[in-house]
């Protein structure tokens, strides 16, 4: 290992980086153009439905009713229509996402015990929204029930005390925010998405340029070409890192309840992997464009099957299993971990070991593979 | 670094099979210091194999070879220290200056302090001017080529081997080519060269063709051309060996 002849490759590389405008725009801004969207725009929780009441008791317990419902912070009425054709019309036209029906009898129904029938039309095309309003409006009834019960059985309850109380405290994240969920997620899909393509692309180039055939004729050894080559993408992914971190803490109040050094020390991991898996890339194609393609194939199963955005624990056992051939699947469970939780290597030193074992098994492939091709 | 003898290149018995394929069969050649070399023969004959054994990239499966003093099958990762290559795509990083090209390659060849100086000889014996500060990737064919050149010779390398030169560049750039080399052999440089333009061979000091990896002449090119004829030109001579051998 000669340092001059690192140093060479490394100056190079850096000086490549920086003339490159179109990636090094990838490299510096996708980070925060993914954050912002997904930051902003991807709410897990079903906040604020346009809801259409269709009134026809106009009585004070039917107001109280519609209140209630807004009360939960789902619902927002946005309209009040004359006749249940016209709230499903709202419905259909995407004006409503849900309706209230309540019926002429209702507030008598209530006072002699008959069972005031109420109608929530919901429009369950997109089943997240829909579940959080079914919930949203079982909870609503139910609460009204117990309310009703209680009244009735006057002294035989003690206080507000129902027989059974279930209570649910939510962990790590109370409130529960979207955001915070999100966030530490985004760390990672940057650095699996902007580092394989970028890797993949600065290898398969020096070969379509003609470069790599000259370098094999000097005195570089191919552990100095990969090492001078990576190693400016390590600082590249530590500055997305850091970049996501800091707009995430200011931006959506996303708090770091572990170690600081413990997430740039598992993300070193991460990172190397992913140049792992670039360089493998690189071995398997000879020019840029199916390199980009092939990297981009890693793109979909990342969003989709690593827990980024879906709980892994709601998926069938085939797509679960695939999860785990993903690094980004552990590095999620690191971050979250670190980042939400605030546990450290001893929660989580399976995925650590999980993270070197990939790093490990792409960079044995990749330079067996990459040896062949010199030859 | 070359041998007592001033030999530049020696190689003996030199083999080299893939398979049941011979691509090198048993060739035997010496090239002395400063001397211009030219490497002939139609595309199959061995020529690639023969010089990628010479650069230490192909262990050969028989025979020795000794580059620049040092025998190849035995320290092919030295021998690169002492040679310089310059590919017919240049190898040049397009988006790199010409000055940063020669500076990365004076790197990979380890040098230190003398970096700069040895830039600036390049500059000056390339006859680039003012192109150091210009990316390679706009710069003419010609002007590529001496860039190329350059980073071939940062680290003095006492053996040079060039792969089609001059393919794809104008008579005028072709012309300054020869006379940077022809400067250089007479500093004591070894040139290997394979060329397709037979007029271009005509300039070699001596030159061998080879043919199913055999050598079929070997000589001057007009010690060659007497060989088959007086009025037979190094054209004439070429395809002549070709079709006997097919």
């Amino acid at each position: 290992m000669s340092p001059r002849r690192l140093r060479a490759i490394f100056v190079k590389e850096f000086t490549q980086m920086r003339r490159d405008r179109a990636t090094l725009r990838l490299m510096l801004v996708i980070p925060v153009m993914q954050l912002l969207i997904f930051g902003y725009a991807i709410r897990m929780d079903v906040r604020n439905l346009p809801l259409a009441v269709f009134d026809q008791s106009r009585t004070q317990e039917s107001r109280a009713l519609v209140q209630q419902f807004e009360a939960t912070r789902n619902f927002k009425v946005t309209q009040h229509v004359s006749s249940y054709e016209l709230a499903q019309r709202l419905i259909d036209a995407g004006d409503a996402h849900s309706a209230i029906v309540i019926p002429e009898d209702y507030a008598r129904a209530i006072k002699r015990m008959q069972g005031a029938r109420v109608q929530v039309l919901v429009d369950a095309s997109s089943p997240t929204a829909a579940q959080g309003a079914i919930a949203a409006a079982q909870m609503v009834g139910q609460r009204a029930n117990v309310q009703m019960l209680l009244q009735r059985a006057g002294g035989q309850i003690k206080g507000d005390a129902t027989p059974v109380d279930i209570r649910v405290r939510p962990l790590y994240n109370p409130a529960l925010s979207s955001p915070l969920f999100i966030v530490p997620g985004i760390i990672g899909m940057i650095l699996s998405n902007v580092l394989i393509i970028i890797t993949a692309l600065s290898i398969v180039r020096e070969r379509e340029y003609g470069t790599l055939e000259q370098l094999i004729v000097t005195p570089l050894t191919r552990t100095e070409l990969m090492l001078g080559k990576l190693s400016p993408y390590i600082f590249v992914g530590f500055f997305q890192i850091t970049a996501v971190l800091l707009l995430g803490h200011f931006l959506f109040h996303v708090p770091i309840q572990g170690s600081l050094l413990l997430i740039y020390a598992t993300s070193f991991l991460f990172v190397v992997a992913s140049l792992g898996l670039g360089l493998l890339i690189s071995t398997l194609v000879t020019a840029q464009a199916p390199a980009m393609q092939t990297a981009f194939m890693f793109l979909l199963p990342n969003v989709l099957l690593s827990g980024f955005m879906f709980p892994r624990e709601a998926m069938p056992t085939i797509a679960r299993d695939i999860g785990l051939f993903l690094p980004l699947t552990y590095y999620l469970e690191i971050l979250r971990g670190i980042i939400l939780k605030g546990v450290g290597l001893r929660e989580l030193w399976v995925q650590a070991l999980a993270l070197v074992g990939f790093a490990v098994l792409y960079f044995t492939i990749a330079t067996l593979r990459f040896h062949k091709k010199l030859a | 670094m070359s041998t007592a003898l001033g030999e530049a290149v020696v190689v003996d018995g030199l083999t080299r099979r893939f398979g049941t394929l011979t691509a090198v069969d048993n060739v035997s050649l010496s090239i002395r210091a400063g001397e211009l070399f030219g490497m002939l023969g139609p595309n199959g004959s061995g020529k690639t194999t023969l010089i990628r054994m010479l650069c230490g990239l192909l262990v050969p499966s028989a025979g020795t070879a000794r580059v620049a003093g040092i025998d190849v099958g035995k320290e092919p990762d030295r021998v690169k220290e002492h040679i310089g290559y310059m590919s017919q795509a240049y190898g040049l990083y397009r988006d790199l200056t010409a000055e940063e090209n020669l500076k990365f390659y004076g790197g990979v060849y380890g040098l230190g302090p003398e970096l700069k100086q040895r830039v600036a000889w390049a500059t000056e014996r390339m006859r680039l001017g003012e192109l150091g500060g210009r990316l390679s990737g706009v710069l003419s064919g010609g002007q590529k080529q001496r860039v190329a050149l350059g980073c071939a010779l940062m680290h003095r390398p006492p053996v040079l081997f060039l792969d089609e030169p001059t393919a794809g560049v104008d008579p005028a750039a072709r012309r300054m080519f020869w006379e940077i080399i022809r400067s250089l052999t007479a500093e004591g440089v070894t040139i290997i060269c394979t060329t397709h333009y037979m007029d271009e061979a005509e300039r070699f000091d001596r030159l061998v063709f080879l043919s199913r990896g055999h050598v079929t002449a070997l000589g001057t090119p007009a010690e060659v051309r007497a060989k088959y004829g007086a009025t037979a030109s190094l054209e004439d001579v070429f395809i002549l060996l070709q079709d006997k051998d097919s």
